[in-house]
């Protein structure tokens, strides 16, 4: 009961931590570029406006940039203070796009970050503006290798199970690294970053038009947020479309839960909007929503790229269908323990110096290792994600991306074919698209890392046997401590920006 | 080329890495020495700020090293990084917390509507600096002194006190790394100050901080040389068994005499670049110290991971105590890892070429004092 606690509290500190992190790395992510698109302009055109524009940004570049670097380092460790068993079950391929984003992206990162700041009378123009580009390209390099690192816990690849150190360890570098699930899991990340920068851009700007205050600056900078933000969105949509379809072919119980579908079907609709049943149960005839709008035949297609395949639902995958071919999770429990008991005989034999026994139990293990995860679990509707939580954040994700599309698109065609300043009811709405940017990307968030439950990695390892052996108190009490402390440096960072942003463009750095 | 190197090869060549990652991060930690000295060096505020700035330049990279030792270690040596910081939960955290509040305290400190107030986030960087320092020290004291866990079938760390990492701050014997870390880097500090300001009666205050530093140091790190020297050792047979071993850290350092060259080499030009820091008030002794520090620690780290040592020791079950063999990724990770770190010389030569070019030109008051450039 009492590491039951333990690893509750365990993920609740690191979704503490990551969703604190994520509250600050979209930024970076999305108004690095736009900071060097800017400077751009000032290098190209030699206009003191644009530099103006590009420092006032970029001081709130790095109020931002500052706190973010703290809540990585938390990351980084803590899947080794609190997931110290699956540090070592995956550490042998999980390890090495960490310390690749050390090497390759942070000290990238870090060294121009000093030089964009403080190296403005100190550097020639050009190599000024090339620390700037690199501070943003070091940045998505950064996200591209942790992303790495999270792709492959959603679809373990480029590995074999070694029965001698209890432990998968690597195989092949690049399917690891050139991951489709990998791949789509970064464009699309980082494209939910640059519309992050987008909406922040965009709104603070509309807020200057508002004011009536810096208007050439904030239209300025409101051209190029908009136009960012416009192109970016439409690729969010196109790599969320790519990204779901990674799903079905590789988790659907999460695609399962994102869409509510219990029975699966073929020429599946997709609910674009619902309200779930809150009394539904598997394998009882109770309707799955309250109330619904579907789409029809859009999650076969979105799915399976096909409007007639057939989409499993959670009770297919629970109670099995042999009609799709589809095992039950009891016959996966069952061959999870026959790899579990593989193993322990496999170390038995070992002490034993028995080597065709040995051999034996490996060729077991190896015939079930696919199921070996299933192992830990008892009941068969154990290997269900949580539903309400993975449809209500995928699909407010899924709904706020669309409006971005359109705000961006409004404004656009605003502040270039009209006087921007006399449409409000436009400025406002990008001002308060702030938040909703913050609440997409941590909805996205959720649906990735809750959706995965209850797997750290999918199919190999269950969250609860990932982590430490801490016992509950422990981990109450840093998660106590860490709230608090990120709270109040979060408080901090909001003060301060919006101070920064009310001294406007010539308050100085 | 390093699909050729057997297994315990690639094992060497990464503890090699480690090594040099650690002695690059201690050499870094002038920064953390600096903040400590934010409240007796300077005598008004301009000077402080001259401090901060000058240090504000650098953080990022002392954070960032830390970063990738961690990673590093993650990637390497696996059972290591989840077995210590998994195991010793707490006194790794009350370290993260250290730097948590240094990576805000630099860009917060003197911004407007900071909440927390300019004197707060100066704690912080001088908690940073001194408990911050004094911790890892202790952390990485317990590679010597050992600590008390033991691994399951599945090599599952299960920790054996309820302190969970703190128990390492009842050891004596681990403060005489951790005072001896905590002065080293006050002492780097003022060397890497005297290289890049340009403040005449700072400097003379700088030189007096070096001597009485030095003179602080010096017991401490004397004092850990021969407790390590005179101690017993964890060493493991060919078959992998470990055994307590009498003088084992003295005999590694007679059994490897490029490393004792190393460590001996690395002490000389530490003292060195004090003795060009109290009494000429050199601008380089910064560089002859950086490569001393980085010489000296790259030695003791290979003292404790070459010749058949056990580096991370257990107390309570001395079969689970880890080696470099035991605790490493496989042939083929550490094989891709080594390619990729074939672009750390290049990292090295960006970061020395970013450096040179920002520090051209001193910090000078008139500089902390020109409201149109970028200030911490």
């Amino acid at each position: 009961m009492n590491e039951l606690a333990s690893v509750d509290w365990s993920r609740a500190q690191f979704a503490l931590t990551a969703i604190y992190h994520f509250l600050f790395v979209p930024l970076t992510l999305g108004l690095s570029f736009i900071i060097a698109i800017m400077e751009t302009l000032y290098i190209k055109t030699g206009d003191a406006h644009w530099k103006k524009i590009t420092q006032f940004w970029m001081s709130l570049f790095a109020i931002n940039f500052a706190i973010g670097v703290a809540t990585g380092l938390i990351m980084e460790f803590e899947f080794g203070t609190n997931w110290a068993n699956y540090s070592w079950f995956v550490g042998d391929i999980f390890g090495a796009p960490l310390a690749i984003e050390g090497i390759l992206a942070f000290f990238m990162e870090s060294t121009f970050f000093a030089v964009m700041f403080f190296g403005w009378n100190k550097v020639s123009p050009k190599f000024h503006l090339l620390s700037t580009w690199l501070v943003a390209i070091g940045s998505n390099l950064s996200a591209f290798w942790i992303l790495v690192a999270n792709g492959w816990m959603q679809y373990p690849v480029g590995m074999h199970f070694n029965p001698a150190t209890a432990r998968n360890e690597m195989e092949n570098f690049f399917d690891v690294a050139l991951s489709p699930v990998a791949v789509i899991k970064f464009l699309h990340t980082v494209a939910s970053g640059y519309v992050i920068g987008a909406l922040f851009v965009v709104g603070i700007s509309a807020w200057f038009l508002l004011k009536k205050k810096e208007l050439l600056f904030a239209k300025r900078s409101m051209v190029v947020g908009a136009t960012f933000g416009l192109i970016t969105s439409l690729f969010l949509a196109f790599s969320g479309d790519e990204s779901a379809y990674q799903v079905t072919q590789h988790q659907p119980a999460k695609l399962a839960a994102m869409e509510g579908l219990y029975k699966g079907e073929s020429r599946a609709g997709l609910i674009a909007f619902g309200i779930l049943n809150p009394n539904k149960k598997l394998g009882d005839n109770e309707p799955e929503f309250l109330g619904d709008i579907e789409i029809p035949y859009m999650l076969s297609l979105l799915g399976h790229r096909h409007v007639d395949a057939f989409v499993a639902g959670l009770e297919d995958l629970v109670y099995g269908n042999p009609l799709h071919n589809i095992p039950s999770a009891s016959e996966r429990i069952a061959n999870g323990k026959i790899a579990l008991q593989a193993l322990s005989d496999f170390r038995e034999a070992k002490k034993m110096g028995d080597a065709p026994k040995m051999r034996e139990n490996e060729a077991i293990l190896q015939t079930h290792m696919k199921d070996f995860g299933y192992g830990y679990f008892e009941k068969p509707e154990q290997i269900i994600p949580p539903i309400a939580l993975s449809f209500y954040s995928f699909h407010i994700m899924v709904s706020l991306g669309m409006w971005f599309i359109a705000l961006f698109a409004l404004v656009l065609f605003y502040i270039l074919k009209r006087d921007i300043t006399r449409y409000p009811l436009v400025l406002y709405a990008a001002l308060w698209s702030i938040p909703l940017g913050y609440i997409a990307a941590e909805a996205g968030w959720i649906v990735a890392e809750v959706g995965r439950q209850p797997w750290a990695i999918q199919d190999l390892m269950p969250t609860h046997i990932a982590a430490t052996h801490l016992g509950g108190g422990n981990v109450a009490l840093s998660f106590t401590l860490f709230a608090i402390l990120f709270t109040v440096l979060l408080i901090a960072e909001i003060k301060i920006m919006l101070r920064q942003i009310s001294k406007g463009f010539e308050g100085g750095h | 080329m390093f699909e050729l190197l057997s297994f315990l090869q690639l094992q060497q060549l990464w503890w090699m890495i480690v090594s040099l990652l650690a002695g690059l991060f201690v050499f870094l930690m002038f920064i953390q020495g600096g903040q400590s000295l934010l409240f007796s060096l300077p005598e008004n505020e301009v000077e402080k700020s001259m401090l901060i700035n000058s240090l504000g330049r650098k953080w990022e990279l002392g954070f960032t090293t830390l970063v990738l030792f961690g990673g590093a270690l993650f990637a390497a040596f696996p059972l290591f990084y989840a077995t210590s910081f998994g195991g010793a939960y707490w006194v790794w955290l009350a370290i993260l917390f250290c730097f948590i509040i240094q990576a805000v305290s630099y860009e917060y400190r003197k911004k407007e509507n900071n909440f927390l107030g300019q004197k707060t986030y100066e704690m912080f960087l001088y908690i940073n600096g001194s408990l911050g320092v004094i911790l890892l020290g202790v952390a990485l004291s317990t590679l010597f002194s050992g600590a008390s866990f033991h691994l399951d079938e599945n090599f599952f760390v299960q920790w054996d006190t309820n302190l969970r990492g703190l128990e390492a701050l009842f050891i004596p014997q681990n403060y005489l790394l951790a005072f001896s870390l905590f002065f080293l880097a006050r002492l780097s500090a003022g060397l890497y100050f005297l290289s890049n300001i340009n403040h005449a009666s700072l400097h003379v205050r700088i030189q007096k901080m070096l001597l009485k530093n030095t003179l602080l140091f010096l017991p401490f790190f004397l004092g850990f040389l021969a407790w390590i020297f005179l101690k017993e050792g964890f060493a493991y047979d060919t078959s992998g068994v470990v055994h307590i071993e009498a003088y084992k850290y003295l005999s590694n350092l007679l059994a490897l005499p490029v490393v004792a060259v190393m460590i001996l080499l690395g002490v000389v030009l530490v003292l060195v670049a004090l003795y060009l820091g109290i009494f000429k008030a050199n601008v380089h002794g910064i560089k002859v110290m950086g490569v001393g520090i980085v010489l000296a620690v790259m030695g003791i780290f290979l003292l404790l991971g070459f010749n058949q040592t056990a580096f991370y020791p257990s107390l309570s079950a001395l079969q689970s105590s880890l080696t470099i063999e035991n605790s490493s990724g496989s042939h083929y990770t550490l094989t891709a890892m080594s390619y990729v770190a074939l672009i750390i010389p290049f990292v090295l030569a960006y970061i020395t070429y970013a450096w040179y070019a920002m520090d051209k030109k001193d910090i000078d008051e008139a500089e902390i004092r020109d409201a149109s450039e970028h200030h911490y």
